[in-house]
Protein backbone atom coordinates (compact mmCIF):
# COMPACT_ATOMS: atom_id res chain seq x y z
CA UNK A 1 0.00 0.00 0.00
CA UNK A 2 1.35 3.31 -1.05
CA UNK A 3 1.10 5.70 1.92
CA UNK A 4 1.61 8.84 -0.02
CA UNK A 5 -1.27 8.39 -2.39
CA UNK A 6 -3.32 5.60 -0.86
CA UNK A 7 -2.74 3.47 -3.89
CA UNK A 8 -2.81 -0.29 -3.65
CA UNK A 9 -0.14 -1.08 -6.18
CA UNK A 10 2.44 -2.98 -4.20
CA UNK A 11 5.81 -3.55 -5.82
CA UNK A 12 5.97 -6.66 -7.94
CA UNK A 13 2.84 -8.37 -6.74
CA UNK A 14 1.62 -8.42 -10.31
CA UNK A 15 -1.94 -8.29 -9.10
CA UNK A 16 -2.92 -5.52 -11.40
CA UNK A 17 -2.66 -7.35 -14.65
CA UNK A 18 -5.48 -6.12 -16.79
CA UNK A 19 -5.71 -9.07 -19.10
CA UNK A 20 -8.99 -9.24 -20.84
CA UNK A 21 -9.86 -12.83 -21.24
CA UNK A 22 -12.81 -13.19 -23.53
CA UNK A 23 -14.27 -15.89 -21.31
CA UNK A 24 -16.92 -14.21 -19.23
CA UNK A 25 -17.95 -17.28 -17.26
CA UNK A 26 -15.09 -19.62 -16.45
CA UNK A 27 -16.08 -23.22 -16.44
CA UNK A 28 -15.37 -24.73 -13.01
CA UNK A 29 -15.03 -28.28 -14.34
CA UNK A 30 -12.67 -27.57 -17.11
CA UNK A 31 -11.44 -30.86 -18.50
CA UNK A 32 -11.08 -30.19 -22.17
CA UNK A 33 -8.25 -28.17 -23.50
CA UNK A 34 -9.31 -24.74 -24.56
CA UNK A 35 -7.75 -21.75 -26.18
CA UNK A 36 -8.35 -18.20 -25.04
CA UNK A 37 -7.43 -15.00 -26.81
CA UNK A 38 -5.66 -12.70 -24.42
CA UNK A 39 -4.02 -9.91 -26.42
CA UNK A 40 -2.37 -8.02 -23.57
CA UNK A 41 0.92 -6.17 -23.61
CA UNK A 42 3.48 -8.28 -21.79
CA UNK A 43 4.61 -5.15 -19.94
CA UNK A 44 1.03 -4.27 -18.99
CA UNK A 45 1.75 -4.45 -15.26
CA UNK A 46 4.74 -2.16 -15.66
CA UNK A 47 2.76 0.27 -17.80
CA UNK A 48 -0.01 0.46 -15.20
CA UNK A 49 2.54 1.25 -12.52
CA UNK A 50 4.18 3.82 -14.82
CA UNK A 51 0.87 5.63 -15.26
CA UNK A 52 0.54 5.69 -11.50
CA UNK A 53 4.04 7.15 -11.11
CA UNK A 54 3.12 9.91 -13.54
CA UNK A 55 0.16 10.77 -11.33
CA UNK A 56 2.58 11.11 -8.42
CA UNK A 57 4.76 13.53 -10.35
CA UNK A 58 1.77 15.49 -11.52
CA UNK A 59 0.34 15.77 -8.04
CA UNK A 60 3.60 17.31 -6.91
CA UNK A 61 3.82 19.52 -9.97
CA UNK A 62 7.17 18.07 -10.97
CA UNK A 63 8.47 17.39 -14.45
CA UNK A 64 9.95 13.88 -14.55
CA UNK A 65 12.86 13.07 -16.85
CA UNK A 66 14.32 9.66 -17.68
CA UNK A 67 18.05 9.92 -18.47
CA UNK A 68 19.34 7.00 -20.53
CA UNK A 69 22.69 6.20 -22.17
CA UNK A 70 25.58 3.76 -22.28
CA UNK A 71 27.63 3.47 -19.10
CA UNK A 72 29.80 6.54 -18.64
CA UNK A 73 28.23 8.86 -21.23
CA UNK A 74 28.11 11.60 -18.64
CA UNK A 75 24.64 11.37 -17.04
CA UNK A 76 25.76 12.13 -13.48
CA UNK A 77 28.24 14.79 -14.62
CA UNK A 78 25.43 16.48 -16.56
CA UNK A 79 23.26 16.49 -13.43
CA UNK A 80 26.12 18.00 -11.42
CA UNK A 81 26.56 20.71 -14.03
CA UNK A 82 22.80 21.32 -14.03
CA UNK A 83 22.80 21.82 -10.26
CA UNK A 84 25.81 24.15 -10.51
CA UNK A 85 24.09 26.21 -13.18
CA UNK A 86 21.12 26.89 -10.90
CA UNK A 87 17.62 27.88 -11.91
CA UNK A 88 16.05 24.46 -11.33
CA UNK A 89 15.23 22.70 -8.07
CA UNK A 90 15.92 19.10 -8.86
CA UNK A 91 16.01 15.68 -7.25
CA UNK A 92 17.44 12.46 -8.63
CA UNK A 93 16.49 8.81 -8.43
CA UNK A 94 19.70 6.99 -9.28
CA UNK A 95 19.77 3.51 -10.77
CA UNK A 96 22.94 1.43 -10.77
CA UNK A 97 23.74 -2.25 -10.46
CA UNK A 98 25.93 -1.55 -7.44
CA UNK A 99 27.16 1.31 -5.19
CA UNK A 100 25.65 4.57 -3.91
CA UNK A 101 28.33 6.66 -5.59
CA UNK A 102 26.11 8.49 -8.04
CA UNK A 103 23.52 9.45 -5.39
CA UNK A 104 26.38 10.61 -3.15
CA UNK A 105 27.72 12.82 -5.95
CA UNK A 106 24.29 14.47 -6.30
CA UNK A 107 23.90 14.93 -2.54
CA UNK A 108 27.37 16.44 -2.35
CA UNK A 109 26.08 19.15 -4.69
CA UNK A 110 23.24 19.86 -2.28
CA UNK A 111 20.34 18.23 -4.13
CA UNK A 112 18.14 15.37 -2.90
CA UNK A 113 18.83 11.91 -4.29
CA UNK A 114 17.90 8.31 -3.68
CA UNK A 115 19.96 5.39 -4.91
CA UNK A 116 18.34 2.23 -6.24
CA UNK A 117 20.74 -0.66 -6.62
CA UNK A 118 19.28 -3.16 -9.03
CA UNK A 119 21.76 -6.01 -8.40
CA UNK A 120 21.40 -7.99 -11.60
CA UNK A 121 18.73 -6.00 -13.41
CA UNK A 122 20.14 -3.98 -16.26
CA UNK A 123 17.30 -1.44 -16.31
CA UNK A 124 14.93 0.37 -13.98
CA UNK A 125 11.26 -0.54 -14.13
CA UNK A 126 8.24 1.44 -12.96
CA UNK A 127 8.03 -0.48 -9.67
CA UNK A 128 11.59 0.35 -8.68
CA UNK A 129 11.04 4.02 -9.47
CA UNK A 130 7.83 4.02 -7.45
CA UNK A 131 9.76 2.61 -4.53
CA UNK A 132 12.36 5.33 -4.98
CA UNK A 133 9.65 8.00 -5.00
CA UNK A 134 8.65 7.03 -1.50
CA UNK A 135 12.19 7.39 -0.26
CA UNK A 136 12.68 10.92 -1.48
CA UNK A 137 10.81 14.13 -0.71
CA UNK A 138 9.67 15.50 -4.05
CA UNK A 139 7.47 18.32 -2.83
CA UNK A 140 8.69 21.64 -4.14
CA UNK A 141 10.96 20.15 -6.78
CA UNK A 142 10.77 21.46 -10.35
CA UNK A 143 12.29 18.41 -11.98
CA UNK A 144 12.76 14.82 -10.81
CA UNK A 145 15.41 12.98 -12.80
CA UNK A 146 15.57 9.24 -13.07
CA UNK A 147 19.15 8.33 -13.97
CA UNK A 148 18.68 4.92 -15.52
CA UNK A 149 21.21 2.09 -15.46
CA UNK A 150 23.91 2.68 -18.07
CA UNK A 151 22.74 0.48 -20.94
CA UNK A 152 21.62 1.32 -24.48
CA UNK A 153 19.29 -1.67 -24.79
CA UNK A 154 17.04 -2.71 -21.92
CA UNK A 155 15.92 0.62 -20.39
CA UNK A 156 14.30 1.55 -23.71
CA UNK A 157 11.61 -1.10 -23.23
CA UNK A 158 10.40 0.20 -19.87
CA UNK A 159 8.14 3.16 -19.27
CA UNK A 160 9.11 4.29 -15.76
CA UNK A 161 6.41 6.95 -15.56
CA UNK A 162 8.46 9.97 -16.56
CA UNK A 163 7.34 12.68 -19.00
CA UNK A 164 10.45 12.94 -21.12
CA UNK A 165 13.06 10.51 -22.37
CA UNK A 166 16.48 12.09 -22.66
CA UNK A 167 19.17 9.99 -24.34
CA UNK A 168 22.86 10.91 -24.08
CA UNK A 169 25.39 10.02 -26.75
CA UNK A 170 28.95 10.93 -25.84
CA UNK A 171 31.52 11.79 -28.47
CA UNK A 172 33.94 8.92 -27.64
CA UNK A 173 31.18 6.36 -28.27
CA UNK A 174 31.03 7.16 -31.98
CA UNK A 175 28.39 8.57 -34.32
CA UNK A 176 27.24 5.10 -35.42
CA UNK A 177 25.38 4.33 -32.19
CA UNK A 178 21.92 5.62 -33.21
CA UNK A 179 21.81 3.22 -36.17
CA UNK A 180 23.06 0.34 -34.00
CA UNK A 181 20.65 0.90 -31.13
CA UNK A 182 17.46 1.97 -32.92
CA UNK A 183 15.01 1.21 -30.13
CA UNK A 184 16.78 3.49 -27.66
CA UNK A 185 17.30 6.40 -30.04
CA UNK A 186 13.72 6.10 -31.27
CA UNK A 187 12.50 6.44 -27.70
CA UNK A 188 14.29 9.78 -27.21
CA UNK A 189 12.41 13.05 -26.94
CA UNK A 190 15.74 14.83 -26.68
CA UNK A 191 19.19 13.71 -27.80
CA UNK A 192 22.11 15.19 -25.88
CA UNK A 193 25.46 14.91 -27.61
CA UNK A 194 27.80 15.01 -24.64
CA UNK A 195 31.54 15.51 -24.09
CA UNK A 196 31.64 17.90 -27.06
CA UNK A 197 34.95 19.22 -25.70
CA UNK A 198 36.42 15.98 -27.07
CA UNK A 199 35.30 16.56 -30.68
CA UNK A 200 38.81 17.61 -31.80
CA UNK A 201 40.17 14.22 -30.71
CA UNK A 202 37.58 11.84 -32.18
CA UNK A 203 36.16 11.15 -35.65
CA UNK A 204 32.68 12.01 -34.49
CA UNK A 205 30.50 13.64 -37.11
CA UNK A 206 27.82 15.61 -35.24
CA UNK A 207 25.74 16.16 -38.39
CA UNK A 208 25.77 12.45 -39.15
CA UNK A 209 24.76 11.50 -35.62
CA UNK A 210 21.82 13.89 -35.80
CA UNK A 211 20.83 12.73 -39.29
CA UNK A 212 20.89 9.06 -38.27
CA UNK A 213 18.84 9.76 -35.16
CA UNK A 214 16.26 11.73 -37.12
CA UNK A 215 15.87 8.88 -39.61
CA UNK A 216 14.63 6.83 -36.69
CA UNK A 217 12.97 9.61 -34.85
CA UNK A 218 12.16 12.63 -37.05
CA UNK A 219 10.89 14.83 -34.21
CA UNK A 220 13.80 14.48 -31.79
CA UNK A 221 15.34 17.67 -30.35
CA UNK A 222 19.12 17.89 -30.08
CA UNK A 223 21.42 19.77 -27.71
CA UNK A 224 25.21 19.66 -27.87
CA UNK A 225 26.79 19.71 -24.44
CA UNK A 226 30.15 19.89 -22.73
CA UNK A 227 29.52 19.46 -19.02
CA UNK A 228 33.12 20.34 -18.15
CA UNK A 229 33.08 23.90 -19.54
CA UNK A 230 29.30 24.28 -19.29
CA UNK A 231 28.76 24.72 -23.04
CA UNK A 232 25.13 23.93 -23.87
CA UNK A 233 24.04 23.79 -20.22
CA UNK A 234 22.21 27.12 -20.60
CA UNK A 235 20.16 25.73 -23.46
CA UNK A 236 19.50 22.51 -21.54
CA UNK A 237 18.31 24.36 -18.45
CA UNK A 238 16.08 26.66 -20.54
CA UNK A 239 14.61 23.61 -22.21
CA UNK A 240 13.80 22.00 -18.85
CA UNK A 241 12.33 25.23 -17.51
CA UNK A 242 10.12 25.54 -20.57
CA UNK A 243 8.91 21.93 -20.24
CA UNK A 244 8.31 22.38 -16.53
CA UNK A 245 6.30 25.55 -17.19
CA UNK A 246 4.06 23.63 -19.58
CA UNK A 247 3.18 20.96 -17.02
CA UNK B 1 19.43 -8.90 -21.22
CA UNK B 2 16.00 -7.98 -19.90
CA UNK B 3 14.44 -11.01 -21.58
CA UNK B 4 14.47 -12.76 -18.20
CA UNK B 5 12.46 -9.95 -16.59
CA UNK B 6 10.02 -10.01 -19.50
CA UNK B 7 9.49 -13.74 -19.13
CA UNK B 8 8.71 -13.35 -15.43
CA UNK B 9 5.98 -10.84 -16.28
CA UNK B 10 4.71 -13.20 -18.95
CA UNK B 11 4.58 -16.16 -16.55
CA UNK B 12 2.59 -14.12 -14.01
CA UNK B 13 0.17 -13.23 -16.75
CA UNK B 14 -0.22 -16.89 -17.72
CA UNK B 15 -0.84 -17.89 -14.08
CA UNK B 16 -3.48 -15.23 -13.73
CA UNK B 17 -5.31 -16.17 -16.91
CA UNK B 18 -5.17 -19.86 -16.03
CA UNK B 19 -6.62 -19.13 -12.61
CA UNK B 20 -9.39 -16.96 -14.04
CA UNK B 21 -10.29 -19.87 -16.30
CA UNK B 22 -9.96 -22.57 -13.63
CA UNK B 23 -7.25 -24.27 -15.63
CA UNK B 24 -4.45 -26.24 -13.99
CA UNK B 25 -2.05 -26.35 -16.85
CA UNK B 26 -1.02 -24.12 -19.72
CA UNK B 27 -0.01 -26.13 -22.77
CA UNK B 28 0.77 -23.42 -25.30
CA UNK B 29 1.71 -19.75 -25.07
CA UNK B 30 1.58 -17.54 -28.15
CA UNK B 31 3.27 -14.16 -28.14
CA UNK B 32 3.82 -11.46 -30.71
CA UNK B 33 7.20 -9.73 -30.60
CA UNK B 34 7.71 -6.54 -32.54
CA UNK B 35 10.85 -6.16 -34.61
CA UNK B 36 11.57 -2.92 -32.73
CA UNK B 37 10.34 -4.01 -29.30
CA UNK B 38 13.89 -4.18 -27.98
CA UNK B 39 13.59 -7.88 -27.27
CA UNK B 40 15.60 -10.63 -28.91
CA UNK B 41 13.18 -13.51 -29.72
CA UNK B 42 15.92 -16.13 -29.47
CA UNK B 43 16.85 -14.98 -25.95
CA UNK B 44 13.19 -14.82 -25.01
CA UNK B 45 12.79 -18.46 -26.04
CA UNK B 46 15.75 -19.48 -23.88
CA UNK B 47 14.45 -17.46 -20.96
CA UNK B 48 10.98 -19.00 -21.27
CA UNK B 49 12.33 -22.54 -21.41
CA UNK B 50 14.48 -21.84 -18.35
CA UNK B 51 11.81 -20.26 -16.17
CA UNK B 52 8.71 -22.23 -17.14
CA UNK B 53 9.77 -25.27 -15.10
CA UNK B 54 7.69 -25.74 -11.96
CA UNK B 55 5.23 -23.05 -13.04
CA UNK B 56 1.82 -23.51 -14.58
CA UNK B 57 3.59 -23.33 -17.94
CA UNK B 58 5.84 -26.32 -17.27
CA UNK B 59 6.03 -28.24 -20.52
CA UNK B 60 4.17 -25.58 -22.46
CA UNK B 61 4.99 -24.92 -26.07
CA UNK B 62 6.17 -21.35 -26.72
CA UNK B 63 5.22 -19.84 -30.03
CA UNK B 64 6.72 -16.52 -31.12
CA UNK B 65 5.22 -14.49 -33.94
CA UNK B 66 7.71 -12.01 -35.33
CA UNK B 67 5.94 -8.78 -36.07
CA UNK B 68 7.31 -6.53 -38.81
CA UNK B 69 7.16 -2.78 -38.52
CA UNK B 70 3.89 -1.66 -40.04
CA UNK B 71 3.40 2.07 -40.59
CA UNK B 72 0.76 4.29 -42.12
CA UNK B 73 1.67 7.46 -43.96
CA UNK B 74 0.01 10.60 -42.61
CA UNK B 75 0.26 12.21 -46.06
CA UNK B 76 -0.76 9.60 -48.67
CA UNK B 77 -2.39 7.16 -46.27
CA UNK B 78 -0.61 4.06 -47.58
CA UNK B 79 0.25 1.24 -45.20
CA UNK B 80 3.75 -0.17 -45.58
CA UNK B 81 6.07 -2.65 -43.92
CA UNK B 82 9.31 -0.80 -43.19
CA UNK B 83 12.34 -2.85 -44.15
CA UNK B 84 14.88 -0.31 -42.94
CA UNK B 85 14.64 1.75 -39.77
CA UNK B 86 13.96 4.94 -41.68
CA UNK B 87 10.68 6.33 -40.42
CA UNK B 88 9.38 8.01 -43.54
CA UNK B 89 6.91 6.87 -46.17
CA UNK B 90 8.72 4.93 -48.95
CA UNK B 91 6.16 6.27 -51.45
CA UNK B 92 6.05 9.99 -50.72
CA UNK B 93 8.56 10.57 -47.89
CA UNK B 94 5.71 11.74 -45.63
CA UNK B 95 5.68 11.32 -41.88
CA UNK B 96 4.46 7.93 -40.70
CA UNK B 97 2.68 6.58 -37.66
CA UNK B 98 3.55 3.13 -36.38
CA UNK B 99 0.68 0.63 -36.41
CA UNK B 100 2.57 -2.43 -35.19
CA UNK B 101 6.04 -3.79 -34.50
CA UNK B 102 7.16 -1.85 -31.43
CA UNK B 103 5.50 -3.85 -28.67
CA UNK B 104 5.31 -7.30 -27.13
CA UNK B 105 1.96 -8.98 -26.70
CA UNK B 106 0.66 -12.13 -25.12
CA UNK B 107 -1.82 -13.26 -27.77
CA UNK B 108 -3.25 -16.68 -26.99
CA UNK B 109 -3.14 -19.35 -24.32
CA UNK B 110 -4.01 -23.01 -24.61
CA UNK B 111 -4.88 -24.56 -21.28
CA UNK B 112 -6.51 -27.55 -19.71
N1 LIG C 1 35.82 15.47 -21.27
C1 LIG C 1 34.61 15.28 -20.72
N2 LIG C 1 34.44 14.28 -19.86
C2 LIG C 1 33.23 14.10 -19.31
C3 LIG C 1 32.13 14.95 -19.63
N3 LIG C 1 31.04 14.53 -18.95
C4 LIG C 1 31.45 13.45 -18.23
N4 LIG C 1 32.77 13.20 -18.43
C5 LIG C 1 33.57 12.14 -17.80
O1 LIG C 1 33.07 10.87 -18.20
C6 LIG C 1 33.18 9.93 -17.13
C7 LIG C 1 31.83 9.32 -16.83
O2 LIG C 1 30.93 10.31 -16.41
P1 LIG C 1 29.63 10.03 -15.53
O3 LIG C 1 28.91 11.32 -15.41
O4 LIG C 1 29.97 9.31 -14.30
O5 LIG C 1 28.84 9.06 -16.52
P2 LIG C 1 27.47 8.30 -16.24
O6 LIG C 1 26.74 8.29 -17.53
O7 LIG C 1 26.78 8.89 -15.09
O8 LIG C 1 27.98 6.83 -15.89
P3 LIG C 1 27.14 5.59 -15.29
O9 LIG C 1 26.18 6.15 -14.28
O10 LIG C 1 28.17 4.72 -14.68
O11 LIG C 1 26.47 4.96 -16.45
C8 LIG C 1 33.74 10.71 -15.94
O12 LIG C 1 35.11 10.48 -15.87
C9 LIG C 1 33.44 12.15 -16.30
O13 LIG C 1 34.36 13.05 -15.73
C10 LIG C 1 32.35 16.01 -20.56
O14 LIG C 1 31.45 16.81 -20.90
N5 LIG C 1 33.61 16.13 -21.07
MG1 LIG D 1 26.01 7.95 -13.37
ZN1 LIG E 1 19.11 -6.07 -20.07
ZN1 LIG F 1 3.10 8.49 -48.19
Amino acid sequence: MCKDCGCTIAPHTHEHSHSHSHEEHPNPQLNDPKTIEVITKILDVNDTQAAHNREHFEKHGALAVNLMSSPGSGKTTLLEATIDHGGIKLGVIEGDLETNQDADRIKAKGAVAHQITTGQACHLDAHMVHDGLHHMPIDGLDVVFVENVGNLVCPASYDVGTHLNVVLLSVPEGDDKPAKYPVMFRAADVLLITKCDLLPYFDFDVEKAIKETRKLNPKVDVIEIDSKSGQGIDKWVSYLQMKKALR
Amino acid sequence: MHEFSIVQDLLYMCEKNAKDNSATKVTKVEVKIGKLSGVEPHLLQIAFDTFKEKTICDGAEFCIHHQDLVVRCTMCGKETILEKNTFACPHCDGAVEVLDGEDMYLMKLEME
